[in-house]
């Protein structure tokens, strides 16, 4: 989740009130954020990838002044446009949309450019995407001579300064040389042509989503009006976000003017900062949140939301990118109610609860073995084909994951036995006799096409005994009096087990289904693989 | 206490001691006097110092004693004079002194250096190195070095005792490898106390009975006798047992009190597809959490099936379906969602639970507790698996308020008096909630778990009608938390 940090004194004024800390704190809560800390100086909130629109300190201010007061719907008077930015056909097919829009008159101080900075960053990485689904680019007007195209051009032809350079770079040097084109080179790498805004002067003001030029894209204290862009694939998602930024300008006192939109299919204005509408029923809102409020509460709560209301449609602000369903309001009325006035109540139909039978078979196996004086073991499902295999002399597959951070932890486990090895491997130290079991899942491939993965889980008991006096007797005295317990009938075969010492292995049956297998001892070999010189016995079956 | 009850509860070790200590007074003389083994003794002297009859001084002191090579060179002589002897008479390459003076390579190697330094020797580099010996070097020959005489010494040797000269040839010896070594001598001196004077005056009883046999009950032998008093207050040696892992009991104390609340006790696969454990969930597909350092993929087989509900899936996505939603817009990629991976989140039973649900079973109360799976590099604080408990109420006449009434009862029921609630988001429930307990020792309240109503979009393509399905889904590491308090 995005954090972002606040100047309190900037943020007091904006909210036109300033409230003791612990207050402020708990109302910050209870708005809907993560409070990270407040301090006199700073605000320092993570915010709900939801609420993009609160991602700027006049966001916040903006969401935050309503929920302490009730402001309902705040109008943002926009400005018709004048300017015109042309959208060409080649940039169809690399990134084809934008949203734009003009800010005037708003004084540029080192923090105001601080800030916007922050804003255009974190939108970036949440409501962006990492620049995929938005990029957005902030220009001072004064360097730009209208109208704009928004254009794709071969790479090699691009050329311009880009901002953090010192020199002039062409697409492709800008990709692998630049730190903003090593980073997001990505989103371009492999296309013909790249996306470009040029101005009527044929300069290149920037290329989406990666640079702007530093002739014609930096911010400065000098800077009084600027463009702004979002580009990238779904035009409302773009409007939307390009909406949450010209408000946040706007309460800078920054004044909106729209901008004409020439795309091959048609024109479009942009900012549209309109309402927009949702019907919502009073009597699904109560059945909801369990409440019975009036429609005059209905009205106060997303007043304090920053919605309007007017029988029962809702005016949504045009920032408000999440709002998708009715729910979503009403979760806004439940914050405006506030989550600490809800009172918890329980159901009246009784239920019946009900234990996972094979659970219950688990533990009632953990109990016999707890019984013998065995101590269960609790080990990782990811393993890896040295452990599971190599180390075992065994042969066979695993299920192996396909982007593992390291080889240890790279294969799911087919076997329990090798996971209680490697136990008894790390507690060498410790006294013996050490005896150890363990139940689980393990993974192994579905040859029957019965499962939707292609994959069958099954669910394991092992038991190993490490002990100078480990012996058949011993491991098979354990099985059969957990069969006693469990009232099965075991049987057990002779049969070749790689892990095991030749002759000493056996294949176990319960109820007449294989089941397992049984044996003394892990072969010498086994045991030096794991460092071991104690002899262990042990047995594995399905549960 | 008193003499005679002292007396009574000695044990049979300490029994044997006791005449003794009137004459002998350290450990050593006490068992070559008393015939018992070591470890006997130093017990025995123990337990009595334990009970004030004896005082015990222990006294710990370094030796020093002669390691391999110092037994050999003691008997042999030094490497370097048997170095400066093969030379005497000429100058002689380095391997015709080694054969000479019966040297190894690293002895030859050490000799050098130590002669070059003392200026005992020339050496001159042809095709083999030669050495000759200096006037300076047939004085060192003719002469005892300090370190031969400390060869001499009678060994162990206290390592306080060294002065001067001695203390100048062994820190010079130490240097050297496998010469010398210092062990810790501890000497326990024994002395007897007011009362264990006239105790070991005292003419001890021996016809107190030590353990009680199968044999004297048979014969009836203890009539009459006394048994010895034990020191019931000592600490005995600990034992373990055999119990079970403490995960497995957190989670045996977690499922109880869901059953307890009427739930059902859900299982499922731990690989699952995208589409259970996120696009069911109405989780988009760009969502950051499906980005691909969270989630582990897997590499054969690849790619899953998709239930028939899928196409109702994909138009909630792209469209909202039939649900009165937008949707997410875009395009929602079917091979995305048939790929396997290890589940993120235990959440996605819960969606199971939706699509296998028929709306007359209803209300239907199901929980699940699960391993889960996040790509992180293992550390103290981050783990690839841990678990997760999460629970769905599905019922058309719950509301926000019930959620809150089951999230207080658990809590209650774990020992939390005091859980609070707060706005929180999760992709796909509408409210979300987080749930935070008050932790009664560090004064601060702490994040328990994630909770909401599933969204409309969630609900109503698996089970068929949008009715409220209460969620939630907890660590259970913050629970242990709580538990050990």
């Amino acid at each position: 989740m995005p954090t972002v940090t606040l100047n309190r004194k900037e943020f007091e004024k904006l909210v036109g009130k300033a409230l003791p800390t612990e207050e402020l704190k708990d109302r910050l809560a209870y708005l809907g954020t993560d409070l990270d800390e407040v301090t006199d100086k700073d605000i320092t909130v993570e915010i709900f990838p939801n609420r993009p629109d609160m991602l700027s300190e006049q966001g916040l201010a903006r969401a935050f002044s309503s929920f302490i007061g009730v402001k309902g719907l705040v109008q943002y008077p926009v400005k018709a446009a004048t300017e015109r930015l042309i959208i060409e056909e080649p940039v169809k097919n690399v990134r084809p949309y934008t949203a734009c829009a003009i800010v005037k008159g708003i004084s540029f101080t080192d923090e105001r450019i601080r800030e916007v900075i922050q804003i255009q960053e974190k939108m970036h990485v949440s409501y962006g995407r990492n620049r995929k689904k938005m990029a957005i680019g902030i220009y001072p007007l004064e360097k730009i001579k209208m109208p704009i195209r928004y254009t794709a051009l071969p790479p090699k032809e691009i050329r311009f300064r880009p901002l953090e350079a010192s020199r002039e770079m062409d697409g492709l040097q800008i990709l692998s040389q630049h730190p903003a084109g090593r980073e997001y080179g990505h989103l371009l790498e492999g296309k013909e042509l790249f996306p470009v805004f040029i101005d009527a002067n044929d300069e290149i003001l920037s290329m989406p989503p990666l640079i702007n030029s530093e002739k014609t894209g930096r911010i400065n204290e000098q800077t009084k009006d600027v463009f702004v862009e979002c580009s990238g694939f779904d035009f409302t998602v773009l409007h939307r976000g390009l909406n949450m930024i010209v408000t946040a300008l706007a309460d800078m006192g920054g004044e909106i003017h729209q901008m004409t939109l020439a795309y091959p299919e048609g024109k479009k204005k942009t900012p549209d900062l309109k309402p927009w509408e949702m019907d919502l029923s009073l009597a699904y809102v109560n059945r909801r949140l369990g409440l019975e409020l009036s429609e005059k509460d209905l009205k106060e709560h997303l007043g304090r939301m920053g919605h309007g209301y007017q029988k029962g449609r809702v005016q949504v602000p045009a920032y408000r990118a999440d709002i998708i369903h009715q729910v979503d309001l009403v979760e806004d009325i439940a914050i405006a109610y506030g989550y600490e006035n809800f009172v918890a109540e329980m159901p009246k139909t009784p239920t019946l609860g009900e234990e996972n039978a094979r659970e219950k078979q688990k533990d009632r196996i953990a109990e016999i073995l707890v019984g013998l004086g065995l101590l269960e073991t609790s080990t990782y499902h990811i393993t890896n084909k040295e452990d599971q295999l190599r180390k075992m002399e065994a042969k066979g597959e695993l299920i192996e994951l396909s982007n593992a951070l390291t080889i240890e932890h790279s294969s799911l486990r087919r076997e329990l036995l090798p996971m209680l090895l490697a136990v008894l491997s790390r507690n060498r130290h410790n006294e013996y006799p050490q005896r150890i079991f363990e139940m689980g899942s393990v993974f192994l491939e579905d040859k029957d096409g019965v499962t939707e993965t292609g994959i069958r889980e099954e669910e394991h008991l092992a038991v190993a005994l490490c002990d100078a006096k480990a012996d058949y007797t011993s491991i098979r005295q354990v099985l059969d009096y957990l069969m006693m317990l469990t009232d099965r009938e075991v049987m057990v075969k002779p049969c070749e087990h790689p892990s095991f010492i030749p002759g000493r292995a056996g294949r176990i049956f319960i109820d007449t289904v294989e089941a397992g297998f049984i044996g003394e001892q892990l072969s010498p070999a086994v045991l030096a693989n794991w460092e071991l010189d104690m002899p262990v016995v042990g047995f594995e079956i399905k549960i | 206490m008193k003499l005679e009850e002292l007396a009574q509860g000695l044990h049979p070790l300490e029994r044997k001691v006791l005449p003794f200590l009137r004459t002998h007074h350290d450990a050593v003389s006490l068992i070559s006097a008393s015939g018992l083994k070591e470890v006997e003794v130093i017990r025995a002297l123990q337990w009595l110092s334990n009970k004030d009859i004896v005082l015990l001084d222990i006294a710990r002191k370094k030796v020093v004693e002669l390691d391999r090579n110092g037994t050999l060179y003691k008997e042999n002589g030094l490497p370097e004079k048997r170095f400066l002897a093969a030379i005497q008479k000429k100058s002689l390459s380095l391997d015709a002194i080694g054969r000479s003076a019966g040297l190894g390579k690293d002895e030859l190697n050490v000799c050098i250096g130590l002669l070059k330094r003392k200026a005992a020797i020339d050496t001159k580099k042809g095709k083999v190195l030669t050495c000759s010996i200096t006037e300076n070097g047939k004085k060192i020959l003719a002469k005892e070095t300090l370190e031969e005489r400390f060869l001499k010494q009678e060994f162990p040797l206290p390592l306080d005792s060294l002065q001067d000269e001695l203390r100048f040839a062994f820190d010079e010896l130490s240097r050297r490898r496998q010469i010398l070594r210092i062990r810790e001598e501890k000497t326990t001196n024994v002395r007897l106390t007011e009362a264990g004077k006239r105790l070991a005056a005292m003419e001890l009883t021996s016809d107190v009975l030590e353990s009680l046999t199968p044999g004297m009950l048979k014969q009836g032998t203890w009539k009459g006798k006394t048994f010895r008093k034990y020191d019931v207050s000592i600490n005995v040696p600990s034992i373990s047992g055999g119990r079970r892992h403490f995960v497995n009991q957190t989670i045996r104390a977690i499922k109880d009190l869901w059953l307890e609340l009427g739930f059902k006790e859900m299982k499922g696969p731990h690989i699952m597809t995208e589409f259970w454990d996120l696009d069911a969930l109405f989780v988009p597909q760009d969502h950051p959490a499906r980005y691909e350092q969270d989630t582990f993929f897997i590499k054969k087989p690849k790619q899953g099936s998709l239930p028939p509900v899928w196409k109702k899936v994909r138009d909630v996505h792209e469209t909202g379906g039939d649900t009165g939603s937008r949707g997410w817009g875009g395009r929602w990629d079917r091979d995305q969602a048939r790929q396997n991976i290890l589940i993120t989140h235990d959440t996605y039973l819960s969606a199971k639970v939706l699509a296998e649900t028929r709306p007359e079973d209803l209300p239907v109360k199901t929980f699940q507790v699960m391993k889960v799976f996040r790509n992180e590099s293992l550390d103290w604080k981050h783990l690839f698996e841990f678990y997760q408990v999460g629970g769905i109420v599905i019922d058309p006449d719950v509301t926000f308020r019930h959620l809150l009434g089951y999230l207080r009862t658990f809590f209650r029921k774990m020992g939390f008096e005091k859980v609070r609630i707060r706005p929180a988001h999760f992709p796909y429930t509408e409210p979300s909630a987080e749930v935070e307990g008050f932790h009664p020792v560090k004064k601060q309240w702490i994040e328990l778990g994630g909770s909401g109503i599933f969204r409309p979009e969630l609900v109503k393509p698996l089970l068929g009608i949008d009715v409220p399905v209460l969620a939630w889904g907890l660590g259970i590491e913050r629970h242990r938390l709580f538990r050990h308090r």
